[in-house]
């Protein structure tokens, strides 16, 4: 981002004007660069159209308060333009991609559950007939590339406070945290400035952990993707999940409500965060742009803040996000009265600093801070919760009904803004988009590459359970206190030894529902796969939503009722290329959502995740999809956990195995193009799904897990080791499509809507019963003997490892990239 | 007969108060959120509760040590807390808790109330979020592990849990006073170093109480244990444990109602 600091210019001074009339195209655009607005040409146009038509000159803070309120933080507005779409030879337009793709399959599903979807700080889902649950999740990208640790914290503090900020306000029960890096054992050269892909991760790992540690969240669910293409651009995705009574699901604002300002103070710091992410990152970029976290303020506030919203004190909340009080009064604004409206005195915000610009007072991004609409007659009551709980506070004006926004210091105006302009005057401009699908790999060089890996499938699934996409994430988990507020039943690290990897988190609100006898619960999970998407977006989509809702089914989770986030980061969006792929994985994500039955509730988008070096070239990180999902689970005691529970068990594989290795971690060992990336067909993944999670909450299954990383390989060695006891396979009895006659394919196929269960023999038949009509094959059973067995189609044995090995692969990675040392097995065997 | 009423005290950066008082309700106790201000501006009076406990989190963010600032304001405002425990009432100190106990004096227990341990600094300098075996001292006084078995699981969740000494002195006499409450073991029962020794504390020591047995400071969180659904384990075929954490709190509500 190119902001000098202007602090010398005379057009800082209070109620300062620009020359924005009279100025051509060429000097808008320099004064957009000098102070950091990051407005298109077009946007420059509409803001000078509209100040001619005022007959004056805006002042500094009407500019800023427009330029944040039209970026690409607050407006999502690459997502919601116009797109002339070109795939192969047909053009198609499309009007808005968000609301002809995510939300149009949300309108058409009508689920009865969903309470608030797109419209407030978060999602809202019905949990039960008291209870709701508000689920967030946003990327916190471009502040981590500067700095990783507060970069992160602030990332948590913000998604913490959108919960806090839905509604009337609901309690925080549960993190969840997603990263793509580089390896971190990279070593090819970097440009100065841009840190170590180490020094990122461990920096942001340890601002999740100290900020949602502090704030006593658990941090129980997450991912994990590396890629150099994240070298430069690494991707933090932050979530949270709260819980709040469904009677303050909704807010309302009335004219002569008081605008209260509630937390930390304000001051110079996180200036033009919403404006910096609306660009890309290059060697000029400031820190002045990040902001700093302090997690025990935020943990005041949200103490406060409940016990207000409890005793009934306030009508509506937001939190100060990116544009700081400009978005968060604008947006309550809107909502005052029939035309909406807002006056503030600005001298009455509490400061950091005393030698605050007004425009800097306004646009702050300082952490900590919520915003209240308060009738005046609960003012006394509401101060004497905040003095207990060491909150300062301070009515900074009144809502009103005037379709206004007015701001005025010391009596002088500064911004004096029809809010109609301010929030649908954005232009919008119509950007190309095209796909053209790559070429398929040829077959006949794959068939004898694979005849000549079927010797060395020992050897593959060692190097892929070591694959730092595969490999135990222990090393992070533990960082985390991911049992705090002591509702975490079903816990990330699952087995015997507490060490396998859980395909999604249980969480049993009791202590906060305060009744022991309730054993309703929610789980969450997500599907991430950016291999996938450099191959077909389309298909990316449909992978992650099916990953992520198996990843539900496998924990006991009603995915009848399961909802969906859609993250999507991506690069530059004038790219034709980039936003082709972009429509193909919003494509992707309404069809599978459709299928699935699965509605989005909430989304968030973040691009320019591009990097420009000294020379001009630019480097992009692959369009990234991440897909949270979030369910029901009726009854925790028929949760379910990925280990294997005993010997003498059957061991079935749900699911067709096809010959789809593109993308997959067979094909980055081998390092040739495996073909095509694996697709879902959602009609019948759902059909089996929804068997699959009616049986398990019935406790027909012992255990169950599902194929993602690795395919089937994978997942038999991690059910071995988290149980301690092993099993035997026979890959002859895997249900294949035509042509699959080769271990390697069946092994390490990364086939969609797949899972590995264990039925113990006396519930077998009642598990048949259930799951009429699904494609599902007894492939062989669980073992006392601690080595994983695997037979080939020929009845030869293909793999026989011992459990001791394979875990020792599967948990020596991140110990040995990130602490240099060999890992402590944590057990002397 | 009466519910005792049990005065959980929170200020700002705790966060193990909701589930410490659930435990305490469901030990058969009446739990009182009381915020520390209420306490110093004198709203509230500790002889009006039969038990106090100091739930885990990070009072004012720990910046300076963990424990360091509510201590001091203990310490400095609320006289009565010492006299509390010596009327022989019960108090417990979890995790942050503890590290307050221990910050203010109160425990290891000596005549002059001067501070003589300390929690600190993990050996593996970073926060430590696991379940670990505990081997109770079955011939000390304490009354919240009556009828406890030897062994049980509880999990931890902190950065500053080492506990050190002052002088080999103290370690002797915490000895001597039967006052090492609970020790770190192995699935053997037997002393063992990290990861089964999260923090790498002193003598294995997880927990100590006063030589009376009626004040307890203990680093993992019997709260986070209330019952079978909260160990890792539950869901294997052969598990039948019950939430052995919650048997604490009810010792407590026990003592107090007897």
């Amino acid at each position: 981002m190119k902001t000098e600091t202007p602090r010398q210019d005379p057009t800082d001074a209070p109620g300062a004007e620009f020359a924005l009339r009279d100025s051509g195209p060429e000097e808008l655009g320099r004064l957009n660069s000098r102070f950091g607005w990051s407005l298109d040409a077009h946007e420059l146009k509409a803001v000078q159209d509209h100040f001619r038509s005022l007959r004056r000159e805006p002042t500094r803070a009407e500019i800023e308060s427009i330029a944040q309120t039209w970026s690409e933080h607050c407006k999502h507005k690459s997502f919601t333009s116009p797109i002339c779409y070109q795939e192969g030879k047909t053009t198609r337009r499309i009007k808005n991609l968000l609301s002809e793709t995510v939300m149009e399959a949300t309108r058409k599903l009508k689920k009865p559950w969903c309470l608030s979807v797109f419209e407030d700080n978060a999602g809202v889902v019905a949990f039960d007939k008291k209870w709701a649950l508000a689920y967030k999740v946003e990327t916190h990208n471009h502040p981590c590339v500067l700095e990783p640790y507060g970069g992160a914290e602030t990332g948590v503090g913000g998604v913490v406070r959108d919960v806090l900020g839905v509604g009337l306000g609901a309690k925080p029960v549960l993190n969840t945290d997603v990263f793509c890096f580089c390896p971190p054992d990279y070593a090819k050269p970097l440009p100065e400035g841009i840190l170590h892909p180490r020094r990122t991760m461990t920096g942001v790992v340890a601002g999740v952990r100290d900020y949602g540690n502090r704030m006593g969240i658990p941090t129980a669910a997450g991912a994990l993707w590396f890629d150099e293409a994240f070298r430069f651009n690494p991707l933090v995705f932050v979530g949270t999940v709260g819980l709040m009574p469904v009677s303050a699901v909704r807010k309302k604002v009335l004219p002569r409500d008081l605008i209260v300002a509630i937390g930390g103070r304000t001051g110079r710091d996180g200036i033009h965060g919403a404006t910096f992410s609306s660009a890309a990152i290059d060697e000029s970029s400031s820190i002045a742009a990040v902001q700093i976290g302090h997690a025990i303020q935020e943990k005041r506030v949200l103490d406060a803040l409940l016990r207000s919203r409890d005793a009934g004190l306030f009508r509506a909340v937001t939190d100060c996000g990116a544009g700081g009080f400009s978005s968060a009064v604008g947006e309550m604004a809107e909502r005052s009265g029939s035309k909406g409206g807002a006056r503030v005195e600005l001298d009455r915000a509490l400061l950091k600093t005393t030698d605050l610009e007004p425009w800097e007072i306004w646009l702050s991004e300082s952490q900590e801070r919520m915003v209240l609409a308060v009738p005046p007659e609960n003012l006394p009551a509401l101060s004497v919760i905040m003095e207990r709980e060491g909150v300062e506070f301070c009515v900074l004006g009144e809502f009103t009904d005037s379709g206004r926004l007015e701001v005025a210091i010391a009596g002088r105006p500064i911004v004096d803004l029809d809010l109609a302009f301010l929030h649908k005057g954005l232009p919008r401009r119509e950007r190309r988009a095209v796909w053209n699908p790559p070429a398929p790999a040829k077959a006949s060089a794959r068939k004898t590459d694979r005849a000549l890996h079927r010797s060395r499938c020992p050897e593959i699934l060692h190097w892929i359970l070591s694959h730092p996409n595969v490999c135990s994430r222990e090393w992070i988990i533990r960082q985390y206190d991911h049992e705090v507020q002591a509702g975490t039943v079903i816990k990330p690290l699952q087995g015997l030894h507490h060490d396998g990897p859980g395909d999604a988190c249980v969480m049993w609100p009791m202590a906060i529902t305060g009744d022991p006898e309730y054993f309703r619960g929610f789980a969450v999970a997500h599907g991430l796969n950016p291999a996938f998407g450099k191959l077909d977006p389309y298909a990316m989509a449909m992978a992650c939503v099916d990953e992520a809702l198996g990843n539900l089914a496998c924990v006991g989770a009603d995915v009848t009722h399961a909802a969906l986030l859609d993250n999507f980061c991506w690069g530059d969006p004038e790219d034709p290329a980039a936003l082709g792929a972009l429509v193909r994985a919003a494509q992707g994500c309404r069809d599978a959502a459709l299928a699935f039955q699965a509605p989005f509730i909430s989304g968030k988008d973040s691009f320019h995740n591009v990097f420009t070096d000294e020379k001009g070239k630019k480097t992009s990180i692959p369009g990234t999809l991440l897909i949270s999902a979030i369910a029901p689970v009726p009854d925790i005691r028929q949760a379910l956990t990925m280990d294997v529970k005993a010997p003498g068990n059957h061991i079935y594989l749900m699911g067709w195995t096809s010959d789809e290795l593109g993308g997959s971690l067979y094909e980055a060992w081998s390092g040739q193009p495996a073909g095509n990336a694996p697709l879902v067909e959602p009609h019948s993944a759902r059909e089996a799904l929804w068997s699959l999670s009616a049986a398990a909450q019935k406790g027909l299954i012992a255990t169950a897990h599902n194929l993602s990383e690795g395919g089937l390989a994978v997942a038999a060695a991690e059910m071995a080791i988290a149980g301690d006891i092993s099993m035997h396979i026979d890959l002859d009895e895997v249900l294949r499509t035509k042509g699959v006659a080769d271990p390697v394919t069946i092994l390490f196929s990364e086939s969609p809507s797949r899972f590995l269960l264990e039925i113990a023999p006396d519930k077998e038949r009642a598990f048949l019963q259930a799951m009429k009509g699904v494609p599902l094959a007894r492939i062989g059973a669980t073992i006392a003997n601690p080595v994983l067995r695997v037979t080939g189609l020929d009845g030869c044995p293909i793999i026989e490892e011992s459990l001791h090995d394979l875990r020792h692969s599967w948990r020596e990675t991140l110990p040995r990239l990130l602490d240099g040392v060999p890992c402590d097995d944590g057990r002397r065997s | 007969m009466k519910v005792p009423k049990v005065l959980i005290l929170r200020t700002a950066g705790t966060n193990c108060d909701v589930e410490t008082a659930t435990a305490f309700k469901l030990a058969g106790g009446d739990p009182v959120l009381v915020h520390v201000r209420e306490l110093i501006g004198g709203k509230v009076r500790l002889f009006d509760y039969a038990v106090i406990a100091i739930p885990g989190g990070f009072s004012y963010g720990d910046d300076i040590s963990a424990g360091r600032v509510l201590a001091n304001e203990l310490r400095g405002h609320v006289r009565d807390l010492r006299s509390f425990v010596r009327s022989g009432r019960p108090v417990i100190g979890i995790c942050n808790g503890f590290q307050v106990l221990v910050k203010a004096g109160l425990l290891p227990q000596t005549p002059s109330g001067e501070q003589t341990a300390s929690l600190t600094v993990n050996d593996s300098n970073r926060f430590e979020s696991r379940w670990v075996r505990l081997r109770i001292n079955l011939q000390s006084q304490s009354l919240f592990t009556r009828d406890l078995p030897e062994m049980i699981e509880l999990p931890v969740a902190h950065g500053e849990g080492k506990f050190v000494v002052k002088s080999p002195k103290v370690l002797e006499t915490l000895k001597k006073t039967r006052a090492i409450l609970m020790q770190y073991v192995n699935e053997e029962g037997k002393f063992s170093s990290y990861p089964h020794n999260p923090n790498g504390s002193l003598f294995n020591i997880a927990a100590i109480t006063n030589p009376e047995g009626n004040c307890l400071g203990i680093m993992p969180h019997p709260e986070r244990y209330l019952t079978r659904y909260h160990h890792p384990n539950w869901t294997r075929q052969t598990f039948c444990k019950e939430g052995i954490g919650l048997e604490i709190f009810r010792n407590a509500v026990r003592f107090v109602k007897d």
